[in-house]
């Protein structure tokens, strides 16, 4: 039987996931210029309280569907705690260093919150399986799948749906967007700069936390998980493009893809496949695939 | 001309650590090994980022230093540190010769993004050859020094003479190459690539030829640390090992060829106390240290050094 449905059934679920982690890196890039290490640590954190909040609950015996609830409010809190502490307490004041100085400050909070993990929840995996195989399975081209990859995928489909919107057709969107085009002049023009960042880094810290959430059911929740998910969720923004929404929707797909079809046709290339063709796209178009002419400033 | 200072105080530092050599106990010959075996890749760093580029994927050739070291000795019959050593540098060399025509022309986010992606296509590489021990990597066995078999207590110090002299002689020759006239071309393509090149000096092939010399570096140092800790693996091509390399960087500053050599002297010391009193937090001690390092002192541990003769640094790091 041929393989193809297969791959592409994959290649949509595991894009979707790597697209809800990769829009909130993007997002950030594109109004702060900062790559932010620290993403996958944020990941990590909404997994960890997800599997913490999610367990919790279904301990207490209270209704198993709640238990979605719990994830949706784990990547909440990591939000909205983790978000405003890391921008408030610390970029703010570090916003004038070079974007390759803010790499490795970023660097320096990833090794900070690796081991603020590690004191609170321990070294050991943890599990909260129930979510993931409470909804049953679906069959689809003759595949079963389980009904949970579909939230993976309504997720991904709702955030990018909910970014697009609020970007070009709201207000706050729309000053945004003058931010990430002309920072200096949106300042002049009475944007607040400093409320834009933080609000960005807010959202983004609180898509990294969802990716996370929403994954924790799916796998054993380990220490380092965040530096392995950080440096595929590179690979998708540098191939879309840093700072392009579009861009990062691309980027999944082609990474999900790639990914989806060495699994199944040569297991051995997984990784390989991905970061070469991350390296084919920086050399024939380093700024990404969506990516227009830049003014050369001098 | 006349030997420069910095050549006399390497060679005295050098002679000074040999001497001590049979005397000191096994730990500081143990952290004298590792500083100096990845002071080397950080002097590569040095190189880098006084041409105004960090590379966040220089565990590339850290690591593959490493495996043609190890393959050197397991598999073509060389189990000699010196043909391991120079195994190292050549596929460093080799390697980053090619991949140099490419990333010489990239800059700051774009240069340490396509290095990042070279480092994990290795990454990818390594940890699916069942042939080279997978994730696991190998050990591997230094047996002889220049041809004379070498074990027991000769070879703990025989290991350390060789990465103490190695790392002596890297540090030497980058140091005659920064006061050359085309290393003093680094610093000038960092602050202004087009006012080089409108005097007349190709940017291309000055970025070109440091990036081979770090590399190479990175190569001899990663050969160094295998030969130290007798096993490898891919973990040495891993991102956070790159990420390291540029923090030991920053934290020592690109003021001289001691700079990196000292602090990573530094960072191991800190690493190793940190790791013992408090083995689950060592991490977010570094990372505070670099944070403060960043906010207090951007010119790394040199500046200091240059602030307290009351100096103004002769070299600060981009930023």
């Amino acid at each position: 039987m041929s393989q193809i449905p297969a791959v592409l059934a994959d290649a949509v679920v595991y894009a979707s996931w790597l697209f809800v982690i990769a829009v909130g890196l993007t997002l950030i890039y594109g109004v702060m210029k900062i790559l932010n290490i620290a993403h996958g640590s944020l990941y990590a954190l909404g997994a960890y309280s997800a599997v913490t909040l999610a367990g919790g609950w279904l301990a207490k015996g209270y209704a198993p569907l709640g238990s979605y609830a719990m994830l949706a409010l784990a990547a909440l809190l990591v939000g909205l705690i983790a978000g405003p502490v890391i921008e408030r307490g610390l970029l703010r004041f570090l916003y004038a260093k070079d974007e390759i100085v803010l790499v490795l400050v970023t660097y320096a909070l990833f090794l900070i919150l690796e081991d603020a993990i590690k004191l609170t929840w321990g070294v050991d995996p943890m599990f909260v399986a129930e979510p993931y195989a409470l909804l049953g399975n679906f069959e689809i081209a003759g595949l079963t799948y389980p009904t949970y990859t579909l939230v993976l995928v309504a997720a991904a489909i709702v955030v990018g749906l909910a970014l697009w919107w609020a970007l070009g057709f709201t207000r706050s969107g729309k000053m945004l967007l003058a931010v990430i085009h002309d920072r200096e002049m949106s300042a002049a023009m009475g944007v607040n700069v400093g409320l834009t960042y933080f609000v960005t880094f807010t959202i983004g810290a609180f898509l990294a936390a969802l990716g996370g959430a929403l994954t924790a059911p799916t796998i054993s929740v380990v220490t380092g998980m965040g530096a392995e998910v950080i440096v595929t969720a590179f690979a998708v923004v540098v191939i879309g493009g840093l700072g392009s929404l579009g861009g990062a929707a691309l980027g999944a797909v082609i990474v999900g893809l790639v990914r989806s079809a060495a699994v199944h046709y040569q297991p051995e290339l997984e990784l390989f496949s991905i970061y070469l063709v991350m390296a084919a796209v920086l050399i024939a178009r380093p700024k990404g695939l969506f990516s227009g002419a830049e003014v050369r400033k001098i | 001309m006349s030997v420069h200072r910095t050549s006399v105080a390497l060679v005295a530092a050098a002679g000074a650590l040999l001497a001590l050599g049979p005397v000191i106990p096994n730990w500081a010959v143990s952290l004298v090994n590792v500083s100096l075996g990845i002071g080397v890749v950080v002097l590569g760093m040095m190189v880098l980022m006084r041409t105004g580029l960090v590379s966040f994927g220089h565990g590339l050739y850290y690591c593959l230093g490493a495996y043609a070291a190890g393959l050197a000795s397991n598999r073509f019959g060389a189990p000699d540190m010196l043909a391991m050593v120079a195994g190292g540098a050549l596929a460093a060399l080799l390697v980053s010769a090619v991949l140099g025509l490419l990333l010489a022309k990239y800059r700051e986010i774009f240069f340490a993004m396509l290095s990042l992606a070279f480092s994990m296509i290795l990454y990818g590489l390594l940890v699916k050859s069942a042939d080279l021990g997978s994730t696991d990597g190998f050990n591997v066995h230094a047996k002889s020094i220049a041809g004379f078999a070498v074990e027991g207590d000769a070879h703990r110090l025989g290991v350390y003479s060789v990465i103490v002299i190695t790392a002596a002689l890297c540090a030497l020759l980058l140091d005659a190459y920064l006061r050359s006239h085309r290393g003093r071309l680094a610093e000038a393509i960092r602050d202004n690539e087009l006012r080089v090149e409108y005097m007349g000096a190709s940017v291309f092939a000055t970025v070109h030829l440091n990036y081979v010399i770090s590399a190479v570096l990175a190569g001899v140092g990663g050969a160094l640390m295998a030969i130290h800790i007798g096993h490898i693996d891919p973990e040495m091509t891993y991102w956070p090992q790159s990420g390291e390399f540029v923090f030991i960087g920053i934290l020592s500053g690109t003021g001289s060829v001691f700079a990196p050599l000292l602090g990573s002297v530094v960072f191991e010391t800190v690493r190793s106390y940190a790791y013992e009193k408090s083995p689950d937090t060592w991490q977010m001690v570094l990372g505070v240290t670099m944070l403060m390092v960043i906010v207090f002192l951007p010119g790394g541990l040199w500046s200091l050094a240059s602030r307290l003769r009351g100096r103004p640094d002769s070299a600060r790091t981009g930023g």
